[in-house]
This record gives C-alpha cells, structure tokens and sequence, in this order.
C-alpha cells in the first residue's frame, strides 16, 4: 500500500506513456550497445525478483528469505532440462516448480509468525544450497553445470516478457480483494480471519503465485550464465536484495519496488567495473545507509518532501 | 428460536479452567448481556464461540448446526461478527477500506467491488463515520475506532454479532450514543450478545443477563432480578 | 577402544559446544534483549579471531593474555556500533516488526563491511599460527593441549557469565528483559542502558570466542558466517528469549555435530540445517522455553 493508505495507487503514467515505454525497451536491442542489453537483462530480473517478493511479503509483513531458493530451482531446472526441452517449456517449468516449492513451504510454515517465518525461509534456502551441492558433489559426481547458450538478445527479450508478466499479475493481485485481504493480514491477521478471509489459504497461495516469475526468471537467466553451481544459484544474496531494493524505493508501492530495483542494479553495476575491489564494502555501506535513513524508501522520501512543500505553501497562503 | 446454544462448554488451559463448565443459550432478536468480573471467562467464552480458540469439551450450535472447532472465517461466513476487547482495526488503511474487506469477503456468496463498497458506505453512514472515510483507522478517537470495528463486523451480514466491551473507555454521552447505535442495529433483525462492565448501560439494554464467575454461570435472567441476585452481588462487592 | 572413541566424540563435542556455548549466548544476550538478529556476529568472532592472531604473530603475545584485550575492544565496538546504528533504528521504526526487520538487513550491511574490511587489509588467504599444539593422551584418545586449555576457558567465562546471569542483580535484569521487556521496565530496569549493554556483551562473547577458535583453527576473513548460523539454531533450540537456554543448546549442537562428523564429515551443516527447521516446525519456542 502506498504511505497514504490507498488500495488503488495513483497512476503516475498514462496507458498511453506506458505504451511508449514498452515500444522503448522492444526495439532497444537495435539500437543501443550489447553491454547494455546486458544490463538492461539484469535489471529487468531484479525488478522481476523484488516485485515479485513485494507482492506477499510487502503487505502482510511476512519478510521471506527464500527467494533465492525459488530463483535457484528455476536455474537448476535451466541447467538439468535445458538440453532436452524447448526453451519455453524450460522456463514455465522453472516457474511451475517454484510455485510447487512455495507451497510446501507455505504448508509447513503455516503456524510461524514474525522472525520464526523469517530465518525458517532463511533456513530452508540455505539448506537447500548445502543439500544440491552435497548431491552433487556425491551421487551425480559433479560441481557445477553447464547450461545451453541462448542469444543474449532472445534473453533480453524473454526477460523482458517475464518482467512484464510480473508487474501485471502483482498489479491485478494488489487491486483485486485479495490485495485488501493481504494487506489485513498484516495488519491483523486474527481481525483477518474474523471477517472471512481464510487467512491460511491466501497466504500460501498468494506466497506460491508469487514465486513463480522467480522461478522462471532464475530458467532464462542461467542460460545467460552458462556456468552454474550451487552457491551461484542459491546464493543468499538474491534473498536480500530483492528486500533491500524494495525498501530502497519504497516497499508499498510498485513503482517504488521497479525503482529501488533499477537504481541499486544499475549502482552495483557501476560499482564493479569502477571499485571491483570495493564493491561489496560499499553495498554493506549502502544497505546500512538505507536502513537506517530511507525507511520509506525513495518514494517515501518524496512524498514526505511534497507533503512538507504543500504545508508551507499552505502557510504562505494562510498568512497572505 | 434459538440461535445459539452452547451445552457443556468447557475450555482448560494446562490445568486451568478459563471456562469450566458452562451451557447457555441465546434466543433470536434477543440482546443478551454477559457480565462478571475480571477473568470470569466471559472473552474466553467469546473466542469459543468466535472459534479463536476451540472448546476442550462440550458443543456450540448456530441455528441448529454444530459449529464447535470451526475456523473463525467459517464462523463469520456462518453469520457470527465480533468485535474485540482491544480493537483490532486495520491501522494503516483507510476508514472504507476496513468495511470493505470484510463486506468481501464476509459472507458466504461472492459479491463485486462496487457493490461492497456501496455496502460499506451505508454501513459507515449506519454508524456515522462517513465523513471519515478515507481517513486512516489509526487516527481515529476511540470512540470511533469502536464505530469502525463495529462497522466492520456489520459488513459481514451477521445475524449474531458479539459484542465484547464495546463501551470500555468511553464518556457518558459516548455511551448512550453507543446504546443507541446497539439498539438500531437490532432494529435491523440482528441478535446481539454483549460483553460489558459499564453496568448501568448493560442493564438498560439487555433483554437477559448472564452472569459468570470463574468460569461459571452464577445466575441468569431479566436484569431486574439478576440486580438482586445474592451471589452476583456477593461476587461483584466481595464479601 | 570403544572408550576411546567415545572419548574423542565426546570431548571433541563438549570443546566445540563449550564455544558453541559462547557463540550463542553472545548471540541470545544480542536478540533476546537488543532484539537485533545479529547475522554479524560471526563477524565480530572473525575479529576476536584476527585480533589474536595478529597480536600473536605480531608481537608475540600469548594467545590466552590477549583475551583480556580482545575481548573489551569488541565490547567497545559492540556497544558503539549499538548506539550508532540499532539504537536509532529502534527510535526511527514505527513497530517491533519493523524494527527486526530493518535491523536484520542493516546486521546483513555490517556483515558486508566488517568481512571486506578485513579482506582489504589482510587478504582472503588462509591463516594460522600454531601455540600449544603437542598433544596430550587422555585415555588413549589424542587431544591438542590448546584445545583442552581452551575448553578450560570456555568453561571458566561460561560458568562466570551463568553465575553473573543467575546471582547478581544486572544479570537477572537482563534476562528479565530478554523474557519481558515491558513488564522488566514497570520493575525499574532501565530499559536504554541495558540494550546497549547486552548487544556490547554479546559481542565481547564473539571476541573471546574468536581467540579460542584461532588457536584451534585456520581463520580467514570469511569464517564468520557459518558460526553465525550455528549460534542461530542454538539460540532457537534454547528457545528464544532464554538466555540460559541457549548455553545449553550451544552444548547440544556441538556434540550432535561432532557425532555427525564422525558418521559423515560433509553433512554436519545439513544435518544442523534440518535439526533447525524441523525445531521451528514442531517447538519454535525450543527446548527449554515456554
């Protein structure tokens, strides 16, 4: 939900102006440089990754730290069924397991609340990077996998759907009655429950649906990466960073998530080619230094100046 | 008819009874009264009924059907609203949002965005809240959160609705007000059961009283006789 | 010879658990009070552990002397990093949920800087010194003598902090507060001074540990991490909130892991792993909580 509590954000941008971005991004490929279709592929996942996990965790409060499990399988499938299956199989698979993961853990985790659902999906992706790399280094004999090569401008474009499939469903979610549900439980999970929402269903389903762009986005996107093992595809970093973005732009609101996405990507981008020796120093900087003064994230910031700039013109008007 | 009955109702924790042994019954278009002192049981009783906690033993029935161990959404779908001894509004959304989401999904037909809303705007008129509407639940007085909740619970078409402590922290002419809303609402055909310490209004608006005492039923009846009941005086003054 | 290998497992287990002990009291002392799930502590015992290190082979002070230096640096540390950092998250964040959210990413954030910081001056190579290391035979069973003289200390600071815990008055405020933090202020526990006080134990605790752990082991910039998670699962096995609790459940992992080690060496982070969900499942409120 947006800081003034409105269950139907304001548009920032026009059909139309929305329309005119789209034609943007599709006809890029042509024209701008392949380092940046590059980069423009890693944004369009990350975007993908924090909306993605905004649309359960952000209303209800339930903080998951396993979206790098569901980004994970989605590579392992990528890796394990690439060769063998059509690339759009392939993906819709990695998101269709995702969504079958989900649910387990939405089942068994079910009773826990606050810190305990928390580090129980912290837990359970890093047991499941321990578990693949234990199984591969002694049943399938191996450490990593090579994963079929796909043309960088076929993953842009495919990543490009993926993301918009994503801020699509996360929108239709927020503005349906189960947004409202969402966000009841949140507030009051018990109130929840008293008004008719079966409160346990629509966590575990909405935590489900919402994993499996991660799924899919982790099948194209190992494809890319060619090489791939467990501590690349389930590392814990694509379980923070969706939820540091998110808080980066501003957690209630999509264009916050898409904004705290892209900025931070971008600055991790820039980050590594210019400081390669600094650069997680500097991210550890960033996220303390967002925590601590951009609560509400960008966009928070930026309603908090409008609402400071609207009440002194108000005073200027009330003394005139 | 009677439109809720519960026989045997028993509720331990480890080796306490919050309920020990209670049975009672709440005829339709009544308003009943549920009084005793603290940890009587009485909100106990309540999230029996509301299905927050499940009875160790003994039934509750709701129109006729068994509803013991039901989850509160079936509760609520069944025709059961409450409100809560402390509130449990949705604080950072809106007056309208509240209503709405229990006019969604409140009842046991589906029903459309626009007709929902159409539903909580009068049920916020009902209670008058309306010109509160987008304002957020957090920033509302008390006596208004308690407006909301109840309107809230009103949006899920009830036709039981308990009522648990609705006038604590209230001014005198906040309660006659909230006295009055009572009575409006069963005008409208729901059955009221009403936790309450603020005596002199229970007494006004009750049709029946009961009493509990340590998980108990002490006394019932008109509120006439249960004002002289010995035992309930003895347990309300000590002895 | 059947002794003997019980010896090696069980000692071997009660050296590790009397660390792993530490480790999670430390960690306990930091989220049961302070509230803050410090995935850095494993940070603040690589420090211990460099510090140690690096006045050994620097200056050539013995290991256990410098336990007396490292172990208050990292109280300082803690408690400035305490007031700098969680402090004003706990003011600046509108719920308890929130609070433990924000401080958990900002704990992440310190985990990133503490490890590079590191990195950058010391490089990711492996290091070690070696300091008492003749073994000593014990029931036919060979146990280096500077792990039984750690065990020693670990013993020694975890029975000092029980009694502090348990006897005087600051220790039972403190696990009053660790178990009821309102109810612990309406008996006049001054609820500021003890935040920042348990996260600067806490840390102090990661410092002594480190320096143990650094005449045992290999230390690295980046061995702080899996400690974190065993100190977590202890923590969660004690029940959270329970400060005692989690020296026991300290005990409990490291012998279960040095009992798994022997049946399988790659599986003893698994098996904690599992040991630590199906906690969560079943009885998060752990062994020994409420």
């Amino acid at each position: 939900m947006d800081s003034e509590g409105r269950a139907i954000p304001k548009r920032f941008l026009s059909l139309v102006q929305l329309f005119l971005i789209l034609i943007l991004f599709a006809a890029a490929p042509r024209y701008v440089l392949p380092y940046h279709i590059i980069s423009l592929t890693s944004i369009f996942m990350y975007i993908t990754l924090t909306v993605s996990w905004a649309v359960f965790s952000g209303p209800t409060q339930y903080m998951s730290l396993a979206s790098a499990a569901f980004f994970g399988i989605g590579i392992y499938i990528s890796a394990i069924l690439g060769k063998v299956l059509f690339l759009p199989v392939v993906i819709g698979l990695g998101g269709f397991i995702s969504f079958l993961l989900a649910l387990l853990v939405g089942l068994s985790s079910l009773r826990l609340k606050g810190m305990y659902f928390t580090i129980f999906t912290f837990g359970l992706s890093e047991l499941i990077r321990h578990f693949v790399r234990w199984w591969e280094v002694n049943q399938t004999g191996t450490v990593g996998r090579w994963v079929v090569h796909v043309n960088p401008k076929v993953v842009y474009y495919v990543m490009l759907v993926i993301v918009l499939m994503t801020l699509a469903v996360s929108y239709m979610i927020k503005r349906s009655k189960f947004g409202l549900a969402l966000r009841s439980i949140g507030q009051s999970e018990e109130a929840a429950d008293h008004i008719g929402i079966n409160v346990n269903a629509v966590k575990i389903v909405i935590f489900a649906i919402s994993t499996f762009f991660m799924g899919a986005a982790g099948a194209i996107m190992a494809t890319r990466w060619t090489y791939i093992d467990p501590s690349i595809a389930f590392n814990p970093l694509f379980s923070f960073m969706p939820v540091l973005m998110a808080i980066f732009g501003g957690i209630g609101n999509i264009y916050g998530q898409i904004l705290g996405a892209a900025v931070l990507t971008f600055l991790a981008d820039v980050l590594l080619t210019k400081f390669p020796y600094y650069y997680m120093l500097l991210y550890g900087i960033i996220m303390v230094i967002v925590v601590l003064f951009l609560p509400n994230g960008i966009i928070g910031l930026k309603e908090k100046i409008l609402r400071l700039w609207t009440a002194d013109r108000m005073r200027l008007y009330a003394n005139t | 008819m009677r439109i809720l009955e519960g026989e045997g109702v028993k509720k331990y924790f480890g080796g306490l009874a919050a309920v020990a042994y209670i049975d009672f019954y709440i005829d339709q278009g009544e308003i009943v009264g549920l009084i005793g002192p603290n940890g009587a049981g009485k909100t106990t009783l309540f999230n029996l009924i509301s299905g927050s906690l499940v009875p160790t033993s003994g039934t509750i029935r709701f129109r006729g059907a068994n509803v013991t161990g039901l989850k509160p959404h079936q509760i609520c779908k069944r025709g059961i609203a409450r409100t809560f001894q402390l509130v449990k509004l949705f604080g950072d959304m809106t007056v309208l949002e509240n209503t709405l989401s229990a006019s969604l999904f409140g009842m046991s037909r589906g029903i459309n965005q626009s007709q929902a809303k159409k539903e909580s705007l009068e049920l916020l008129e009902f209670v008058s809240l309306s010109t509160m509407e987008k304002v957020l639940a957090k920033g509302l007085t008390i006596a208004n959160q308690k407006r909301l909740e109840v309107a809230r619970a009103l949006a899920t078409k009830p036709e039981l609705l308990l009522l648990d402590e609705v006038m604590a922290g209230l001014t005198p002419t906040e309660v006659s007000k909230a006295t009055e809303l009572i009575r409006k609402i069963r005008d409208k055909g729901i059955t009221i059961f009403m936790i309450e310490h603020v005596m002199k209004a229970i007494m006004d608006i009750s049709d029946r009283i009961i009493v509990l005492h340590n998980g108990e039923k002490i006394a019932e009846g008109v509120p006439e006789e249960v004002a002289v009941n010995r035992k309930v005086i003895e347990v309300y003054l000590g002895t | 010879m059947g002794v003997t290998l019980l010896l090696d497992v069980v000692i071997g287990g009660l050296i590790m658990g009397g660390l792993y002990a530490l480790i999670a009291v430390g960690l306990s002392l930091q989220y049961g009070v302070a509230r803050v799930l410090n995935v850095s502590h494993g940070e603040f015992i690589m420090l211990g552990a460099f510090a140690t290190y690096s006045l050994y082979t620097l200056f050539g002070i013995n290991p256990f002397l410098s336990l007396v230096i490292s172990g208050p640096i990292m109280f300082v540390i803690g408690f400035l990093i305490h007031r700098a950092l969680f402090q004003r998250l706990r003011s600046s964040s509108p719920s308890m949920v929130a609070f433990e959210g924000n401080s958990l990413l900002a704990a992440f954030g310190l985990l990133f800087i503490i490890q590079n910081i590191v990195l950058l001056f010391y490089g990711p190579s492996i290091k070690g010194y070696t300091y008492l290391s003749n073994a000593v035979n014990l029931f036919e069973a060979l146990f280096a003598v500077n792990r039984l003289v750690a065990l020693l200390f670990a013993v020694v600071i975890g029975v000092t902090f029980y009694l502090f815990l348990v006897r005087t008055r600051l220790g039972k405020a403190i696990r009053a507060a660790a178990q009821d933090m309102n109810t612990a202020q309406l008996m006049g526990v001054d609820i500021h001074k003890v935040l920042g006080l348990c996260f600067a134990l806490g840390a102090f605790m990661a410092g002594l540990a480190g320096s143990l752990l650094s005449m045992m082991f290999e230390i690295t910039p980046q061995m702080g991490l899996p400690y974190t998670i065993i100190a977590i699962i202890a923590v969660v096995l004690g029940g959270l909130g329970n400060i005692l609790g989690s020296l026991v459940g300290g005990l409990i992992l490291g012998l279960i892991g040095n009992v798994v080690m022997y049946i399988h060496p790659g599986l003893s982070l698994i098996a904690y792993y599992i040991i630590f969900l199906l906690l969560l499942l079943i009885r998060p409120t752990g062994i020994l909580g409420k």
